[in-house]
């Protein structure tokens, strides 16, 4: 479902060039639970960016479902997003001045859903997420980790195959990190193909795959630990 | 949840930010509402004490000097009244007024008196609309025209002979007595007057003018002919004509028109009626050019730091599915939004400004003028749409993951 054929990545810093991926080859199923681990600047935000058809590569392809993803337009890659990828940020990436139930509404509105079926659909998620009252609330005046519940319901708004989230649990207390991995434990059982970033262990631990990157190069491709060694 | 939603939102989450450049063109419309409403006005007042200067063409006969026309013209020469059918009928832009004289001196009650033949407006338009042509036929050409303005400037009837040099009706039995005339032989409205033995009525008694009008006893033109047995004939043609086509080339035409006559051009007041219509123009100009410069540098600068601050927003966004039109359709409805209300606050400010302060700036009535509110809001907004348009692309064209630092 979701493959990366020979994809590097690389870039000019100043005058120095910098690669971010070199010649990564992944393939990943539907219901994957994956999780990228490595240290700081090895390239898994890269990658996680060019599975969700955001970032191009230097080399190299994307398919999903067969597609090649660079090879679309990129109103065509937005119109992909919009439908299969549901993107989950460190911080929340919530707008400011949006209400809870507006953020949610956000992706329902860019795809052409009617407003009551927005308002009604948005209240249930939040409703999923236990901010049933916490509709009207803005983010200012939500706890961080009602913010990422936010996050949270607006990536289902679609209702997506695939959810790419990065470092969901960085600023998160451990309590509310532990929710939110449940939460994707969660999702993960509904079917959908969960992609994780991630410097949290019991998170990485969760996944079904873990990836690990070293210098923008993916170290292994196979499962090293599945989840029921946790269970 | 709508596009305007978000627009909305925004802009009364970032309004601190928004208001200078709301300011700008909301206060660049404002003052130019306000000059241009003061403006319109002023150059009609202008026009309108201009033509209390009299005529500003004269047709004189070959041999006739200006000197012998503001000495009452009564030079010995004459020139055909013909001459006055043939301009009217003539397809000439620019003639407001015609006025042909014929002066004689007459004694009466023992003092010198010049009795001046004139003849009305109703006696052109009769014969022009009879031919089907000519000056009355065509749409009026505005210069010097008065005739829009509130009530306070429309001239009492007889008194359209002192300031557009015509009047519109005058019977052959009828005389109308100029200030000096009235003050030295003390004759009053309805009173009889005794002419080279005729008997007239005075329908009116002029106001001063400081002129040799103010001498003068005006009667029907065919009358003074009749009495003077001089025939069809008369002395001088008055005309008020408008200052721009008179710029453009009026009075050669009419001296190609009418070789056998001196046509004169009255060049103080040309020359004042043109220089004022360009100051007042040019002041409209230099203030559309500050306030395009002005608010759409301050609307460009302000869209620009917007979608700098925004980049995240806008990459969460494009990370949701959006594509490059609802961005650049978020920021454009945003530039549109603040035309419109900077377009409709300025046009509602300007004209209350001109309003309350143009008796006091320029002593004229100013009154409001609706038609400005679509120039102002076409301008307004197309000044904001200009100035978004590229701080929209460039915000359409943004790298979503560029966008978000943690990445």
């Amino acid at each position: 479902m979701l493959r990366m054929e020979g994809v590097s990545k690389s870039y000019h810093h100043r005058t120095s060039p910098v690669t971010a991926l070199r010649d990564a080859n992944i393939e990943m199923n539907r219901g994957d639970y994956v999780s990228i681990v490595g240290p700081s600047g090895s390239g898994k935000s890269t990658l996680l960016l060019m599975l969700g058809g955001m970032l191009s590569p230097t080399g190299g392809r994307v398919y999903v479902d067969g597609r090649s993803l660079y090879d679309m337009t990129p109103n065509e890659r937005a119109a992909f997003r919009k439908k299969n990828v549901g993107f989950v940020f460190q911080t929340f990436n919530l707008v400011p001045y949006l209400t809870a139930v507006e953020n949610v509404q956000v992706p329902l509105f860019l795809a052409g859903t009617d407003e009551a079926t927005q308002r009604d659909h948005a209240s249930s998620l939040l409703g999923r997420v236990g901010l049933g009252d916490r509709l009207d609330h803005k983010p200012s005046e939500l706890s961080v980790g009602q913010q990422q519940r936010v996050a949270l319901a607006r990536v289902l708004a679609n209702d997506p195959g695939i959810i790419l989230a990065d470092e969901p649990t960085g600023n998160l207390d451990p309590e509310t990190g532990r929710q939110v991995i449940e939460f994707f434990d969660e999702l993960n059982k509904e079917g959908r193909t969960i992609v994780i970033v991630t410097h949290d262990p019991r998170a990485a631990e969760r996944a079904k795959t873990t990836l690990r990157l070293v210098n923008g190069t993916v170290l292994n491709g196979k499962a090293e630990s599945g989840r029921a060694e946790h269970a | 949840m709508r596009l305007r939603t978000l627009v909305w939102r925004e802009i009364f989450e970032r309004k601190n930010q928004l208001a200078t450049s709301f300011l700008a063109i909301f206060l660049g419309v404002t003052a130019i509402v306000a000059i241009k409403n003061i403006t319109f006005y002023s150059e009609k007042a202008v026009a309108r004490e201009l033509d209390a200067l009299g005529a500003n063409i004269l047709v004189l006969p070959k041999s006739a000097t200006v000197q012998d026309y503001y000495s009452a013209d009564m030079q010995e020469e004459t020139i055909p009244e013909a001459y006055v059918t043939q301009l009217s009928m003539s397809d000439l832009q620019g003639l407001d007024n015609l006025s042909p004289k014929l002066s004689v001196p007459v004694g009466l009650m023992g003092r010198r008196v010049i009795l001046t033949g004139i003849l009305p407006k109703c006696e052109f338009q009769a014969k022009a609309m009879w031919e089907g042509a000519g000056i009355f036929t065509r749409p009026d050409e505005g210069c010097g025209d008065i005739t829009d303005v509130p009530d306070v400037f429309k001239p009492p009837v007889k008194e359209t002979l002192v300031r557009q040099r015509v009047i519109d009706n005058l019977e052959t039995d009828e005389a109308l007595v100029g200030a000096d005339v009235e003050a030295l032989l003390g004759v009053e409205e309805g009173d009889s007057l005794d002419l080279l033995g005729r008997t007239f009525k005075v329908s009116a008694a002029l106001p001063q003018t400081g002129t040799v009008d103010d001498s003068r006893v005006f009667v029907h033109l065919h009358t003074v002919q009749e009495m003077t047995d001089q025939g069809a004939v008369i002395n001088a043609i008055e005309i008020v004509g408008c200052c721009q086509e008179i710029s453009a080339g009026l009075v050669e035409k009419i001296n190609k028109m009418l070789p056998d006559a001196k046509v004169i051009t009255v060049t103080q007041v040309v020359d004042t009626q043109v220089k004022t219509n360009h100051m007042m123009a040019s002041l409209s100009t230099v203030f559309l050019v500050i306030i395009v410069l002005v608010g759409g540098a301050s609307i460009a600068n302000y869209m620009y730091a917007n979608v700098f601050e925004r980049r995240r927003e806008i990459g969460t966004l494009m990370a949701l599915g959006a594509g490059s039109s609802v961005i650049l359709r978020m920021f454009l409805l945003k530039g549109l939004l603040l035309g419109l209300v900077g377009g409709v606050g300025g046009y509602v400010l300007g004209t209350v400004l001109a309003v309350t302060f143009g008796p006091r700036l320029a002593g004229i009535v100013v009154m409001p003028m609706p038609g400005l509110v679509l120039w102002a809001v076409g301008l307004s907004v197309g000044i904001a749409l200009v100035a978004s348009c590229l701080p929209a692309r460039n915000a359409a064209r943004l790298d979503p993951c560029a966008t978000f630092q943690e990445l």
